[in-house]
């Protein structure tokens, strides 16, 4: 549980006062992967860092599982941070460390483990990421998703309940960013670990994030479900994101919808009535006919989901929006 | 060719060998003892680092710049009455000793500190985000990443020290430097000046492929 309580942030350069963070309330539970997108300089990782203090907050109060951080003396904060993995864009891997000894780095920094203990951890830590064979290689001998995945074996070294990740993915191509998140959605589950990812691709938190919040200039100007930002965005950071994500052009269609008739509605269909083949009864009882404008299919972490546009002509479309809303169908009138 | 060699005597130019390597070795000891120290100091309280403190800093930094701006000829000689206090003597390897561990020590420390800020911040952010004290970062995550950079600094100063012990003949230190000047140059014996110089030549060359062996070996990018 991460709880932020009218936490704010300013830097001092040269002599002026710069607002990173307003004062923002924020509560994370136990067990979830919690999406932070932004543009650039928004903010996100100053939030980030705050979380185990490698920023201290200008004022409020941060607690994580009911412990105040920004209360905690330099050796309470040591073992503080020993409970908490945190993974880099950059990865931030010794360079002069084997894969292995850089795994083993945090346990030999707590001083509570035993040799052996150290090792058969390590062992373990890396053929749960998969690179066993690569104990003995240093990191400029890995690829970049193998060297996310060593910053993952050591953010998890000391077996934390919390993993803070700062752009994880945005150093590596698609695939391989498929598959470290695949990799942190494994272990969301396992562990029931929480994870607070930042990104700045809509695409990562729609893959693996169950909510989300959106910064612009040191705001969070939206959060809540994944399912709703990303179906039913409200600010305009928000849908410029989802609409990136998605390819849409706002302007394109309005003036491809003005050259159609009829009404012009969009519908949601989440979960099983994704795949419910609702259109062509619907279509029958009220007789109307249906075009499809644009839409899109696809998952929302596991949850799949529907958006469709359609223009609806002839027959009684009242009747017709009344079924579909019975059938558990979010509808949304974009033209009457 | 024997006729040439004629005015060397082998066992002097043993012994004087011999000499420059003890104070080699003896002022590099000390140097590393102190400028390692001093440059992780600097380093660490040095603009925008983990201990930022612009007093601390420019005073240290003054100091060094102080001792790095004094010909080393001069602080031989101004270091006199110090070296009697330290060693008894200001003659010979020992006498030769502080002034050189004087010279070598700031110009070790601002190499250090500059192999310091080399390591990328990322890694010392990581490394505390595990939890680790200051002495931890220092201990396993500076230095190990800054080896190379500190390698390659022990090899400059080692040097540079090769160069000061020559000159610190010229006061009475003995060793190579020393037979070059009193023989060599001051009773026209160019072969001893030849011998010695090729012998202090080779000393460079054998310091600095050792140097870069290191470096190659350390480096892991
Ligand atoms: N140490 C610092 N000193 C001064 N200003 C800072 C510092 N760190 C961040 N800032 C400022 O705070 C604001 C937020 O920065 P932050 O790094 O949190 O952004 P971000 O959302 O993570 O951006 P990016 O996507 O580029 O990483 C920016 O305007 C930045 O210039
Ligand atoms: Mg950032």
């Amino acid at each position: 549980m991460i709880q932020f309580e009218r936490v704010h942030k300013t830097y001092q350069v040269g002599g002026r006062e710069i607002t990173a963070l307003e004062p923002c309330n924020l509560y994370i539970p136990q067990g979830q992967i919690f999406g932070l997108i932004g543009h650039s300089g928004a903010g996100k990782s100053t939030l980030l860092r705050l979380i185990n203090r490698l920023e201290a907050p200008s004022a409020g109060r941060i607690l994580v599982d009911n412990e105040d951080v920004t209360a905690m003396d330099a050796r309470a904060l040591r073992q503080f941070r020993q409970r908490l993995g945190m993974i880099f864009q950059h990865f931030n891997l010794l360079s002069s460390k084997t894969v292995a000894d850089n795994v083993a780095m945090p346990l030999k920094l707590a001083g509570s483990y035993s040799t052996t203990q150290i090792s058969e951890r390590v062992a373990m830590l890396l053929h749960r990421v998969g690179l066993s064979s690569h104990a003995q290689k240093y990191p400029a001998q890995l690829s970049g998703g193998q060297k996310q995945r060593v910053g993952i074996a050591r953010a998890l070294a000391t077996n934390p309940r919390i993993l803070l990740c700062d752009e994880a993915t945005s150093a590596l191509d698609p695939q391989t960013t498929a598959q470290v998140l695949q990799l942190l959605n494994e272990l969301n589950r396992e562990l029931n670990l929480t994870i607070v990812l930042i990104t700045h691709e809509m695409d990562v938190i729609r893959r693996v994030c169950d909510q989300v919040a959106v910064m612009d200039a040191g705001h969070i100007v939206e959060q809540g479900q994944v399912s709703d930002l990303f179906l039913h965005p409200k600010h305009p950071t928000t849908r410029r994101f989802v609409y990136e994500a998605e390819h849409v052009d706002e302007q394109e269609l309005s003036r491809d919808f003005a050259q159609v008739q009829g009404r012009i509605v969009r519908l949601t269909f989440k979960g099983e009535a994704t795949y419910a083949p609702l259109l062509g009864q619907v279509a029958r009882q009220s007789g109307v006919d249906y075009s499809i404008l644009s839409g899109r299919i696809d998952h929302i972490r596991d949850t799949p989901y529907g958006q469709l546009t359609l223009s609806l002509v002839g027959g009684d479309a009242d009747v017709a929006i009344e079924q579909l809303k019975a059938a558990q169908v979010t509808v949304e009138v974009i033209r009457a | 060719m024997m006729q040439f060699f004629s005015n060397v005597d082998w066992y002097d130019i043993w012994m004087a060998t011999l000499d420059t390597l003890m104070m080699l070795g003896g002022s590099m000891l000390f140097t590393i003892l102190l400028g390692l120290p001093l440059g992780i100091v600097l380093f660490l309280t040095g603009p925008k680092q983990m201990f930022e403190q612009k007093g601390v800093y420019a005073l240290l930094s003054f100091c060094v710049n102080i001792l790095r701006s004094l010909p080393f000829i001069i602080l031989l000689i101004v270091m006199i009455p110090m070296t009697l206090l330290i060693t008894g003597t200001s003659l010979g390897v020992a006498g030769a000793i502080p002034p050189l561990v004087a010279g070598a020590t700031p110009f070790f420390a601002r190499l250090v500190e500059t192999a310091l800020r080399e390591v990328d911040r990322g890694i010392i952010e990581a490394t505390q985000a595990m939890g680790a004290s200051t002495r931890q970062i220092i201990t396993n995550a500076l230095l190990p990443e800054a080896r190379p950079g500190i390698i390659a600094a022990t090899t400059v100063t080692a040097i540079t020290l090769v160069s000061y012990t020559a000159m610190a003949g010229v006061v009475g230190a003995g060793g190579l430097g020393d037979l070059a000047i009193r023989y060599g140059y001051q009773r026209f014996q160019t072969d001893v000046m030849i011998v010695t110089v090729v012998l202090l030549l080779i000393l460079v060359q054998i310091l600095q492929s050792l140097g870069d062996r290191l470096v190659v070996h350390y480096s892991r990018k």
